[in-house]
């Protein structure tokens, strides 16, 4: 009985796809074992499929070597198994506690006793080292407080196999290593783990296994210790990937974005963009680099009319775009992959169709006089569908029927054909896999070639300095240091992003 | 074939709600020592039994198409409209008196009424959209409110300025009436009017409007999503606003159809005409679409006029038909778990 959950040969299809094609996972007592794919091969549907969530047409699920069925997500609890989705399902104006016990909780003469709930998560929060407030409310904690959150919520249902559905493609790079050993520690505790994820440095780091599926078929499983990162990534692709952005040398010309004193507030009040001054040109990529919460996503909501700046002035290729409406600031050329896909980039009940022209629906050839041609809609999409390999059904598929990753690519399809003088890429790759990355730096220097700006913000350090012709450092809502990509360190970028001062002055562009 | 797949589980859905509706009628009946069989027979013969019985369900469903896509409207752009009953009310108020007062031919007196109705359905739907994207005032409460606000000011209105014997107005002039001879003529004198037609053309402008132009996909994008929408370049305030007014007109429009179609006149209401808040039902029953709304306005407005008939033959009381009402709204709002079981069943059966 070496196998806590064994899946044979499971099968899933969905309307137009097979989602699982007899795939075979079988996980290992106290083991992490991490699932393998590109975007759309069958993994969360698989995981669904082991959370009762879906019922596949073929194969058998046994854990702990007895054949189950798992006809709901209350089956599944039953029988120990927890999972940590990708979209937190938690209750912003809830507390801590309150959603961790939610459905569950302890009653004294028929109220909640919240005393003794309190006592529990702490205890359990101890446990395992996941430090969490309890009575915080959820809306006031960052994200990776709220998968600490999700992951107690688990634990307290007293899960012993965790799935974890792209965790880590949200969170910080030092939420990440927090993560990680909160992890061993739960395997240290008798728990077992699978991991989807895209990083490949992750699954090195952190896995002892890793099963790989390509357009819903089982590659095979792996030892992680006797493979590497381009092998995984040749399994998982079906090619060989390569991991350096090809590019030649920029060469920049006139100023298109340019911003000056910028003051933005966050939704507290506080000046989260600080007198910031940038400037990106045409012809070449700009990254920003910082850590979370330093004004990166203040100072793109500004730039695109969703927020309002204080004082400061914004203009694009001469334009003066300062607190006008997002309609203005894209007809002026500014393309945005927003951070937040769910919350800003798709209207998840729309068509993929629909959402491919969510910002040019109104002008010809797609509307006449306030009337709307579908068949040129749909025939667009259906041209940026097949030039960006967003793989999905139709075009008339609602949005929220594809995985993570093809949403993805479906809001960078509409934004780079836009042809923006500006593009603004926001944590364009999270959640994509190596070969859909690759492919997204490709266009995004191809842009660039085209002599386009762009300005790309982003948490993943790796991607800012291969991407990146210039590296603008944030710090507390100010760029600190501009900095050349070819000749920096990991650790310089570190130093000048923890808000440290270079003891050298001579490269710094400004 | 997955087109027709999908609209027949949208259709199930309605199609089992409203068999249990029945179903628990029936079990009342039993209850209350009358024939179920007996009753439900009743209750054809009164919608089809004779033709004015059927004018009569083809009259009583016309303002319920218009309430019920006045919901429909609001619901789809991410709006809760309660206020259906009262925009239906000064649409009814502001049609008759302008069909009472002018005098004009028929070609400029007929829309010019109509258009005032709907004008003042859209005022009255105005307030709460503005309340809601100005100061974000929820619209359930504000059109709550507004309902009453309509309900006493027109009754205020009818009883100084328009009384003309006992508690109603004058009729309107011929050249505002959309009563029709001839259609009364062929439903053996029911009161079908020219406002059924109107109605079925309602149903066609909010499938059209929604699906076909700029607006309507913005209204629709909103509904879904607020901050895809704004990052869009959308402005879903402006939105809100027009979404709301679009919906009282529709009301204020069912209004005018009593005003100028059943009755052709306004009087002093003891109440509200539960026409506004029978649209939440028409609207929910129907998935606020347009086909759905026609075949649930029927289904009501069949409901209501058969029961008289089922009282009359079968000794059963209206009550029931309004329980069975009531019964069918609460299957439909619990869909969810009908739905749950049918996938349940059909993902079982695949597996085997
Ligand atoms: N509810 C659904 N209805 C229809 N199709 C679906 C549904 N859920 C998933 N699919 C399809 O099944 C396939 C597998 O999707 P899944 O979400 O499992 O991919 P994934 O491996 O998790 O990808 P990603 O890394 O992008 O999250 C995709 O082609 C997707 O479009
Ligand atoms: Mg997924």
């Amino acid at each position: 009985m070496e196998y806590v959950i064994e899946m044979n040969d499971i099968r899933k299809e969905f309307p137009g796809i097979v989602a699982n094609d007899n795939i075979t996972l079988q996980v290992k007592q106290g083991e992490i074992h991490a699932l393998l794919g590109e975007n759309g091969a069958g993994k969360s549907t698989l995981m669904n499929v082991l959370f009762g969530l879906y019922q596949p047409e073929k194969g058998e699920i046994k854990v702990r070597g007895k054949k189950v069925e798992i006809t709901d997500p209350n089956v599944a609890n039953d029988l120990g198994i927890g999972m940590v989705h990708q979209h937190f399902m938690l209750i912003d104006k809830f507390t801590v506690t309150e959603n961790i016990i939610l459905g569950l909780e302890p009653s004294r003469y028929g109220t909640i006793d919240l005393k003794k709930a309190e006592k529990e998560v702490a205890r359990i929060s101890e446990q395992y080292g996941l430090r969490v407030d309890p009575k915080a409310k959820v809306e006031e904690i960052s994200v990776g407080m709220q998968q600490r959150v999700e992951i107690l919520k688990t634990l307290y249902r007293g899960a012993e196999i965790l799935i974890f559905d792209e965790p880590t493609a949200v969170l910080t790079p030092q939420e990440i290593k927090e993560l990680i050993d909160i992890m061993k520690k739960l395997i240290k505790e008798g728990k077992s783990i699978i991991l989807i994820t895209h990083k490949l440095k992750e699954i090195m780091a952190a896995c002892d296994r890793c099963t790989v599926i390509r357009r819903g078929r089982g590659i095979g499983t792996v030892e992680v210790a006797k493979t590497n990162e381009n092998e995984l990534a040749s399994m998982m692709v079906g090619r060989e990937i390569s991991f350096k952005v090809e590019k030649a040398e920029a060469d920049p010309t006139d100023v298109v974005l340019n911003i000056k004193d910028l003051v933005v507030k966050d939704t507290r009040g506080v000046d989260a963009v600080n007198q910031l001054n940038l400037e990106v040109k045409a012809g070449e990529i700009v990254g920003i680099a910082g850590v979370d919460g330093n004004g990166q996503t203040e100072l793109i909501e500004a730039i695109t009319g969703l927020r309002k700046a204080e004082s400061g002035t914004i203009s694009v290729s001469g334009k003066q775009l300062t607190n006008l409406p997002p309609r203005k600031v894209t007809e002026a050329g500014v393309g945005h992959i927003p951070e937040d896909r769910h919350k800003y980039g798709l209207v998840l009940d729309f068509t993929v169709g629909e959402n491919i022209l969510l910002q040019t629906y109104y002008r010809k050839p797609y509307s006449k006089n306030g009337v709307l041609y579908y068949p040129t809609m749909y025939e667009k999409a259906r041209k940026l569908i097949e030039e960006y390999d967003v793989r999905t059904p139709s075009e008339k598929t609602l949005a929220r029927a594809l995985s993570g990753g093809n949403q993805q690519k479906a809001i960078i399809a509409r934004e780079v054909d836009r042809s923006p003088n500006l593009l603004i890429a926001a944590q364009p790759t999270r959640g994509l896999d190596v070969g859909a990355i690759e492919f997204i730096h490709r266009k995004l220097v191809e842009e660039r070639d085209k002599g386009r700006a762009v300005l790309l913000v982003s948490l993943e350090l790796d991607e800012v300095r291969n991407v990146s012709d210039r590296i603008a450092v944030v710090y507390e809502g100010k760029i600190v240091a501009i900095v050349d990509p070819k000749t920096t360190s990991e650790q310089e970028l570190g130093l000048l992003m923890a808000g440290g001062k270079l003891e050298k002055a001579g490269e710094s562009g400004s | 074939m997955k087109r027709v797949k999908e609209a027949l589980s949208n259709l199930i859905v309605p199609m089992i709600s409203i068999s249990f509706g029945f179903l628990a009628g029936a079990i009342i009946m039993l209850l209350s020592g009358n024939n179920p069989v007996t009753g439900y027979v009743a209750l054809l013969q009164g919608v089809f039994g004779e033709i004015y019985y059927f004018g009569e369900t083809l009259r009583m469903m016309t303002p319920l198409i218009f309430s019920g896509i006045a919901v429909a409207f609001a619901f789809r752009t991410g709006l809760l409209n309660i206020g259906v009953e009262g925009q239906l009310i000064v649409g009814w108020l502001a049609s008759v008196a302008v069909g009472s007062m002018f005098d004009l031919p028929m070609i400029l007196h007929l829309p010019l009424a109509l258009l005032v109705g709907a004008v003042a359905g859209a005022v009255w739907g105005f307030i709460p959209g503005i309340l809601k994207a100005r100061l974000h005032v929820h619209e359930v409460i504000v059109t709550i409110m507004m309902n009453y606000v309509a309900l006493h000011v027109s009754n205020y209105i009818i009883r100084t300025y328009m009384l003309a014997s006992g508690q109603r107005s004058d009729y309107v002039s011929e050249t505002a009436s959309l009563s029709s001879e001839f259609l009364r003529g062929m439903t053996d004198f029911s009161r079908l009017h020219w406002g059924f037609f109107l109605a079925i053309a309602a149903c066609f402008v909010m499938w059209f409007f929604l699906w076909k132009t700029t607006k309507g996909y913005e209204l629709r994008s909103a509904g879904y999503n607020q901050h895809a929408s704004s990052y869009a370049g959308m402005n879903v305030k402006t939105n809100i606003v027009m979404s709301m007014m679009i919906s009282g007109a529709f009301a204020g429009l069912g209004g005018a159809m009593e005003g100028l179609g059943t009755y052709n006149y306004v009087q002093i209401l003891q109440g509200f005409t539960n026409l506004g808040f029978d649209g939440i039902a028409v609207a929910l029953l129907g998935g606020s679409t347009s086909i759905g709304i026609f075949l649930a306005a029927f289904l009501f407005g069949g409901l209501k006029i058969g029961s008289s008939n089922m009282q009359a033959t079968a000794g059963v009381a209206p009550e029931l038909v309004e329980i069975v009402i009531a019964l069918i709204i609460f299957f439909v709002a619990s869909s969810y778990f009908i739905r749950w079981y049918l996938n349940r069943r059909q993902s079982k059966k695949e597996g085997k």
